[in-house]
């Protein structure tokens, strides 16, 4: 073959390869446009006037102009909900960490009769839709009489954060080398001790990968308290939110700058945690 | 394996298990198992009273107007599951084929596309709520400056449409989920298939449809499985965008609104049963599991072991 005929055949290569990489590209930013749009235009409206927004919708506001914030946080009860969706995720994450490991570390580090059953009874947990028991569990919390209290959202949110955290930490704690364990063993370290001091500073990884996968669904949930929490005052962020923008309907200016602060504190962590986000919340689907 | 014996070793088990095991028996396992007895009993508010056998389970099947309200939000899941499954599904599918590509941004594209996956489906549903809006919506708004003021109208106004708009709403907010887990599938395709491939065929379809497809099979399996649960268990964005009634007129009625209003009640019904709640929550719930159950073996079926 000559030399012509194969820079010819090369070219042709190069260009459909350019072609498809082109187009595909293109669908990537006309995506990423679609994604951020609606990001941005809530963004920006946060800071328009209701005229403003209605005139000149897609348009770059005056950031200095905070006014519907001043109105949410002084005429709302709009910090409430976001102290109260702290209060109610950071309680469930510290009970879904400490009894996940508790139950992973359990069966991940010890043979015992009925280990195997202990894990399908979690495992179990992970694909029944607990939305469809909502009954009885409202019935649950009366009896207990929690309702119309947040110890309901908190030990709701724990039972369904277990299933997940136990199987992913499992797998981890199992994998773990014995060797640390065996000589702390032979100095007779006690078992809590061992626990304690040398195996569970290496789980960290797996705690953190749990722990976003569970944060996300508890911080946004909405279908619990609306069954569970009357109390405007004990109300979750996204519950709130639904008796703010039922209040505010016709002033868009305030209703999108609520949307923005309640999404923004989320949006900014996962920009600095991107990578740990994608990777716990997907952890369940990806093997 | 020694047995499990209640002093040193076998305590400090003990004392580890037991009361995350207290948790899940108490807030699932028990109220799942309790939702299978209340639908056999007949309720009257939270009180409980006879036991009626299958009565329930009729009555929301057969008797109307619970038939056609049921056979409504039914068919209305149906339509959710399949627009979806093109709409998120598909579109990840593609989105993730561009990733793959590790062209320039590509891990920027990737951020972006999963930045909506991690906000409130409440925030998502009130934005898109305000996005349709007649008259001040930026979706009509947008219609207009581009020359197709014609296509304007009132998305969430009029049954034709309603649903529609919601299905919208809700691809957006989750494309980037199959998105990210088809990508993590492809990546795991190891080079040495990739460059045999190369070396057989230039069709990029031919490479897709038989090479990247069936390889990606258990990132599909698990994509598909969830998004069957998560269309059928389908409740805040209808809830907040159309209302507990699925207005306009049922169009936007779905099992999971029409089981909370059953249960709980609405403003304008009022009434509460517990029993045809409870009836209803076990028919998805069986529905749910079997259909389920069956996609997984099926799918799981075509994947291959690398």
């Amino acid at each position: 073959m000559s030399a012509a005929a194969t820079n010819y055949y090369d070219r042709k290569g190069l260009f459909a390869t350019l072609g498809r990489d082109g187009m595909l590209q293109i669908i990537l930013i006309a995506n990423t446009v679609l994604m951020l749009a609606p990001i941005v235009i809530m963004v920006f409206s946060a800071f328009k006037t209701t005229p403003e927004i209605f005139k000149s919708p897609f348009g770059l506001p005056d950031f200095t102009q905070v006014a519907n914030f001043v109105k949410i946080w002084s005429e709302t009860n709009f910090l409430r909900y976001l102290l109260n969706s702290f209060v109610v995720t950071g309680a469930s994450m510290v009970l879904i960490l400490t009894l996940g490991t508790m139950a992973a570390y359990a069966l991940g580090r010890y043979a015992f009769t009925g280990s195997s059953f202990i894990l399908m009874f979690f495992l179990a947990g992970l694909t029944l839709p607990l939305k469809l028991a909502i009954i009885p569990l409202f019935m649950l919390m009366r009896d207990l009489s929690i309702l119309n209290n947040q110890l309901s959202l908190i030990f709701v949110y724990t039972a369904m954060g277990l299933p997940t955290t136990v199987f992913i930490m499992t797998g981890f704690i199992r994998s773990l080398p014995n060797e640390l364990e065996d000589a702390a063993r032979m100095d007779g370290a006690s078992e809590a001790r061992i626990m304690w001091a040398i195996m569970l500073p290496l789980v960290r990884p797996a705690m953190v990968i749990a722990g976003i996968q569970n944060v996300v669904p508890i911080w946004n949930d909405f279908f619990f308290p609306l069954v569970f929490i009357q109390n405007d005052n004990l109300k979750t962020l996204p519950q709130g939110l639904t008796t703010f923008m039922g209040e505010y309907t016709t002033d868009w200016g305030v209703l999108f700058s609520g949307l923005t602060l309640s999404t923004a504190p989320i949006i900014l962590i996962y920009i600095v945690l991107s990578k740990q986000f994608i990777a716990g919340m997907t952890s369940g689907a990806v093997k | 394996m020694p047995q499990l014996r209640m002093t040193g070793r076998g305590l400090w088990i003990t004392a580890l298990i037991v009361p995350p095991l207290a948790f899940v028996a108490l807030f699932i396992v028990y109220p799942i198992v309790s939702a299978f007895a209340y639908a056999f009993f007949d309720w009257q508010g939270l009180k409980r009273l006879d036991f009626v056998g299958l009565e329930n389970f009729h009555t929301v099947l057969f008797v109307e107007p619970y038939r056609s309200w049921t056979i409504n939000a039914f068919k209305n899941n149906v339509i959710v599951f399949f627009a979806l499954m093109v709409l998120q599904n598909g579109l990840g599918f593609i989105l993730a084929y561009a990733l793959w590509r590790e062209l320039p941004g590509a891990r920027f594209h990737r951020i972006a596309v999963f930045l909506p996956v991690v906000l409130s489906t409440i925030i998502v549903a009130y934005l898109f709520k305000l996005f349709y809006h007649p008259l001040f919506g930026v979706v009509n708004i947008t219609l207009k400056g581009i020359g197709l003021g014609w296509l304007a109208q009132p998305w969430l106004g009029q049954s034709g449409t309603a649903l529609g708009s919601i299905i919208v709403a809700q691809a957006w907010h989750m494309v980037g989920f199959p998105t990210l887990v088809f990508l993590a599938g492809m990546q795991r395709i190891p080079s040495e298939i990739l460059d045999a491939v190369r070396m057989e065929t230039e069709s990029e379809w031919v490479k897709i449809t038989k090479i990247v497809w069936p390889l990606v099979a258990p990132s599909a399996t698990i994509v598909f499985t969830l998004l069957f649960v998560g269309a059928f268990n389908w409740f805040e964005l209808p809830y907040i965008m159309g209302g507990l009634d699925g207005s306009p007129f049922g169009s936007t009625d779905v099992l999971g609104l029409y089981f909370y209003r059953t249960a709980f009640g609405n403003v304008s019904a009022g009434q509460q049963d517990f029993g045809l709640g409870s009836a209803l929550a076990v028919l998805i719930f069986i529905f749910i599991a079997i259909v389920a159950g069956v996609i997984t073996t099926r799918l799981r079926a075509r994947e291959i072991q690398l």
